[in-house]
């Protein structure tokens, strides 16, 4: 149980340290973060799709 | 006597450059011969034996491929002292950071597992049963990691690269004809036209050409061997030969399948050195003991790349330089991936299959990800001043990530639909 706490405090404390971003936030870097969020999108819903339709055939 | 004295000068001056490249080589070799893993050399295995010599040209490609993506680790961590996942969590946030360092764990450990199918499978051939391969394995590498020095690891490790030029005698061994490797194999063609297989194949050479973990495993080895920014030139020099190799390897492995296995149905490197041994027993021991190594070169440094990952983020000791008392979680990081991997194809009946369907569909969630953020780290200026990307660099690295994203999703993808380009 302490080690579990431990453990949570750790990933707060690197969630805290890594809250800000240090790179510039410039168009650029905006714009390829947000093509990157959208593309693992796309890829987790694929996922997902296959996922459930493996299920429906078992 | 003029003549003499430069020509003295001359020679000192390139044996001082050899000697410092002597010093400096290690991260690009050992990763570049390390991409060929067991998986890589079942891909070439495969490539030879379907299309003989006629994708030798496209493994060439491969060399400035592979040579410009890591060559930005370098710069990258000899600039910054990080390694990837730690410059990922500063630079893009907690998020972003998570996100790669789990999908890296996950990918990791499951690369791992297929590296132990492969050296089980290698080993067999010789009758060693597949537990007492993974317990040879597992002691080995506590033999090579534990020793509490990088440098000493690291000639460990360039010694195993060296056990992989075993496929250059065995490609001299089955006689080839030269005169077929030139006209078929470097003039650029698409045997039979560019259908369903032929594109699979070709994409999962550049699969595993670009992976992952070398990314993070570069950068985290640039930074453990402490390399400068003066020591970026020697770095390059290293990733470029390192990358040369690596594809020579797989030519020479093309070679073999090609000249031996030309039309025989090949689905892994074990049962294409079964074949050979029937042609040619030593051909086909070096084909296995080929796989063996290239499958421990990837243990090795994936059992690795995760343990530098996680050492970064949670603050703990995390160098080869370091003894286990000073940096135990790093050492047990890597022995639970290691021994957690190992275990797997020990499991009867374990989905090995699935296993391999899922490292190709992780990677393809991490690799484009890993790919942005290191176009986009290397034209911080604030960060990597005069080491960061020139307009031309720009350039080349984005033409070669765009490709590599398009065509990695593509074979992700159609590792999840089948038919889907039917």
């Amino acid at each position: 149980m302490r080690a579990v706490k431990q453990f949570l405090s750790k990933i707060r404390e690197i969630n805290l340290r890594y809250a800000k971003p240090q790179v510039e936030m410039s168009r650029a870097v905006s714009f390829s973060l947000a093509v990157l969020r959208i593309y693992l999108f796309l890829l987790v819903v694929l996922m997902i799709y296959k996922f459930i339709t493996v299920i429906k055939v078992i | 006597m003029d003549f003499f004295s430069v020509l003295y000068y001359r020679v000192k001056k390139v044996w001082k450059a050899v000697r410092l490249y002597l010093v400096i080589a290690g991260p690009g070799l050992v990763v570049m011969i390390a991409d060929n893993d067991a998986g890589g050399i079942t891909t070439y295995a495969a490539t030879g034996a379907k299309y003989g010599y006629h994708l030798i040209w496209f493994l060439l490609l491969l060399i400035p491929v592979a040579y410009y993506v890591q060559e930005m680790t370098v710069r990258l961590g000899a600039v910054t002292k990080r390694g990837h996942a730690e410059a990922i969590f500063e630079s893009f946030g907690a998020f972003w950071g998570w996100f790669s360092l789990l999908d890296l764990m996950i990918v990791d450990w499951l690369t791992l597992v297929t590296e132990f199918v492969g050296m089980t499978a290698a080993l067999s051939i010789f009758g060693v049963p597949a537990w007492l391969t993974v317990v040879l394995v597992v002691l080995l590498m506590s033999i090579i990691v534990l020793n509490g020095r990088y440098w000493t690891w690291e000639k460990i490790a360039l010694g195993f690269c060296l056990l992989n030029l075993i496929y250059i005698p065995a490609a001299f061994m089955v006689n080839p004809s030269m005169a077929d490797i030139a006209a078929q194999g470097l003039i650029p063609n698409l045997p039979g036209g560019l259908n369903n297989e032929l594109f699979f194949l070709l994409m999962a050479n550049i699969g595993t050409t670009i992976a992952p973990w070398m990314l993070f495993f570069q950068q985290s080895s640039v930074v453990d061997k402490g390399l400068q920014e003066k020591d970026i030139k020697m770095g390059k020099i290293d990733t470029f030969i390192g990358s040369i190799i690596t594809v020579a390897i797989a030519i020479f492995i093309v070679i073999v399948t090609g000249t031996l296995l030309h039309g025989a149905p090949i689905d892994d490197a074990a049962t294409a050195a079964r074949l050979l041994m029937k042609t040619n027993h030593y051909v086909g021991a070096f084909m296995a003991i080929g796989l063996f190594d290239a499958g421990l070169l990837g243990a090795i440094c994936i059992s690795l790349a995760s343990s530098w990952a996680f050492g970064e983020i949670f603050g703990w000791a995390h160098s080869l330089n370091t003894k286990v008392k000073e940096a135990p979680w790093f050492y047990i990081s890597f022995f639970f991936t290691l021994a957690t991997a190992g275990v797997v194809p020990l499991i009867p009946g374990a989905p090995l299959v699935i296993i391999t369907l899922f490292v190709q569909v992780v990677a393809v969630t991490l690799l484009p990800a890993a790919l942005v953020f290191l176009i986009l780290l290397l034209n911080d200026k604030k960060t990597m001043g005069e080491y960061a990307n020139t307009p031309l660099q720009n350039i080349v690295s984005t033409i070669i990530v765009v490709a590599i994203i398009i065509l990695s999703t593509l074979y992700g993808v159609s590792a999840l639909f089948p038919n889907m380009f039917n």
